[in-house]
């Protein structure tokens, strides 16, 4: 079984959000970057199917060469390989572009990215890989077995599950249920002893369109001062909800 | 040229959100000069000409073969019906379906996506929509020079009001290729609840209610209010409440009208995920806990207490009004 995990470069959960040069970029001065935490479940559940049925798990970015301590993480967790697509991942369309042609390459029986970055909070590459290689399509997944060539997949939908077979190949958009949180693999000292001599492979980027452009970024407004209530007195908080907020 | 837009319904009915695409789409193409067109899939118990009340004049239904959802099925049938009718632009509602059908017509089109978009486009030549990044934490307009697009809508964005009109209902039918099959072996909903990124309001409870077995009063504050019920991360890490339940950074985000935090603290992933709720209530006994700084209405005090008595404050509220 040949695996491949897509791994974004993003910034930590705790990260505080600034933006420079006019507000015209992300500011990651002073910033944690850290392994996307929907790509985590991913790649732990990866590393499970290495572990029963063999096979090898490849790491892949698309990102310039500050993501490598992230790749490297990544090994250290216990994938094989790394594959580090050298361009700026900017447009969704251009990433899932680049991705789709490792793919082609590579032969791999299954591709898992996070449902959607915590950055930028697109959700598109993962559907997008999928339609340029034509491959099935199962997003939000939150369960998954495997028989030979068959993958049965527990997906969410509004309001409930949904159970789905599909033929491998797949490509899975994850997140927590893949795995559970106390089941995410972090690195120990001989993975990441071992990590160093693991294989990263620089590649060039392959032509692809960029469909989209990105403006100026702002902040959300501030909230006004919070208006405290006694809590003696939830008719007040009732009759504000009503009256001044209009929300009841 | 026209706008396309994906009508979506549960098991034969429409929700709130279907016609938020409506009334999104309809407005869309008013700033275009042209008209929307909805499409419906699979049988319907509800009536499509209920589209005319938010804006649509026209809607198709496909019927046979699209009872089952299925993203690239979807996907093509939306393809032809625009390339039958000068669609260019699509607008699709952020359920879990609209955000893994988007990318896969993206493709197909050659369109260019913008996504967990949070209001009608600023411009439509070229196309740029706000949208948010960073969880919440950073807004951004989007631009797209593509020839075709597609604009996915994060739920409760821009609200639905409800006008005069009914939609012409045609009868359509197109013909697919060959598609990667995924076949549905069973799904399950959870009855008599309010799936959350649907949810106009949303009552939300955090380790400060010390175990699972307190959900009971909680549970009683969102049905006197037809509210959803969601929990922050470590209530669903330690397995008090499911996953599906667990809003924040690495959740489910949210922007309900009103959002009622009960013993949470307020770290920031638990914000990222909420702070665009419209009003936030926070119900916690720690005065200097953070949610307060992000909350429009704060009341200290014990949970114990304060929510049940809230629970007969709306409950008195309802009786007299």
């Amino acid at each position: 079984m040949k695996v491949l995990v897509c791994i974004s470069h993003v910034p930590d959960t705790t990260a505080k959000i600034n933006f420079t040069n006019d507000n015209k970029e992300f500011d990651k001065n002073g910033v944690q970057f850290v392994i996307n935490p929907y790509d985590e479940f991913g790649l732990t559940r990866a590393i499970w199917i290495k572990e029963k049925q063999g096979g090898t798990v490849s790491v892949l970015n698309v990102g310039r060469a500050e993501t490598e301590p992230t790749l490297r993480k990544a090994l250290a967790i216990g994938a094989d390989e790394a594959i580090r697509i050298d361009a700026d991942p900017t447009d969704a369309f251009f990433v899932a572009s680049q991705i789709a042609a490792v793919i082609k390459e590579g032969g791999y029986d299954l591709v898992i990215a996070g449902r959607e970055s915590i950055d930028y909070n697109g959700g598109q590459v993962p559907g997008m890989v999928a339609a340029m290689l034509k491959w099935p399509f199962v997003n939000a997944c939150v369960g998954m077995e495997l028989d030979g060539d068959t993958a049965s997949l527990i997906r969410e939908i509004d309001g409930g599950k949904e159970k789905l077979s599909v033929q491998l190949p797949v490509v899975i958009g994850g997140q927590k249920g893949l795995v559970e949180e106390k089941d995410l693999r972090i690195p120990n000292m001989r993975g990441i002893m071992s990590a160093r001599t693991k294989p990263l492979h620089v590649k060039e980027a392959v032509e692809a369109n960029r469909q989209t452009t990105v403006g100026i970024y702002e902040k959300p407004a501030p909230k006004g001062d919070v208006k405290m209530i006694d809590a003696e007195n939830m008719g007040e908080l009732v009759r504000l909800l009503h009256e001044e907020a209009k929300v009841i | 040229m026209s706008v396309i837009v994906f009508l979506e319904s549960w098991e034969g009915k429409f929700k709130k959100n279907t016609w938020e695409a409506a009334l999104y789409a309809a407005k869309t193409a008013d700033m275009m000069g042209t008209e929307a067109i909805g499409v419906t899939f699979g049988k319907l118990d509800d009536d499509a000409g209920a589209a005319g009340k938010y804006g649509l004049k026209k809607v198709i239904s496909l019927e046979d073969g699209f009872d089952q959802y299925d993203n690239y099925k979807y996907a093509e049938a939306l393809q032809k019906i625009a390339s039958e009718n000068d669609g260019h632009t699509y607008i699709i509602s952020g359920t879990f379906n609209g955000k893994a059908l988007a990318p896969i017509l993206a493709v197909m089109e050659g369109a260019g996506l913008i996504t967990n978009v949070t209001a009608l486009p600023s411009s439509v030549t070229p196309l740029t929509a706000r949208r948010s990044v960073f969880s919440s934490k950073g807004f951004v307009d989007y631009t797209t020079e593509a020839q075709k697009r597609i604009i996915v809508f994060v739920p409760n964005s821009i609200g639905v009001e409800e006008g005069e009109g009914t939609a012409e209902v045609v009868g359509g039918s197109v013909s697919l290729g060959d598609n990667p099959a995924v076949e549905v072996k069973e799904v399950d909903r959870v009855k008599g609840k309010i799936p959350l990124p649907e949810a106009e309001r949303v009552v939300s409870g955090g380790r400060g209610l010390k175990g699972p077995e307190n959900w009971g009063m909680l549970e009683e504050l969102a049905e006197t209010l037809d509210a959803g019920t969601a929990c922050s991360k470590p209530v669903s890490d330690m397995g008090w409440r499911p996953h599906t339940e667990h809003v924040g950074q690495t959740g489910i985000a949210i922007n309900p009208n009103l959002y009622i935090a009960i013993g949470i603290s307020g770290a920031i992933q638990h914000l990222a995920g909420v702070s665009n709720s419209k009003t936030i209530v926070a119900i916690n006994n720690d005065p200097e806990a953070p949610f307060f700084k992000a909350a429009d209405y704060g009341v200290v005090g014990d949970a114990f207490e304060v929510v049940p008595r809230l629970t007969e404050a709306v409950k008195n509220f309802k009786a007299n009004n």
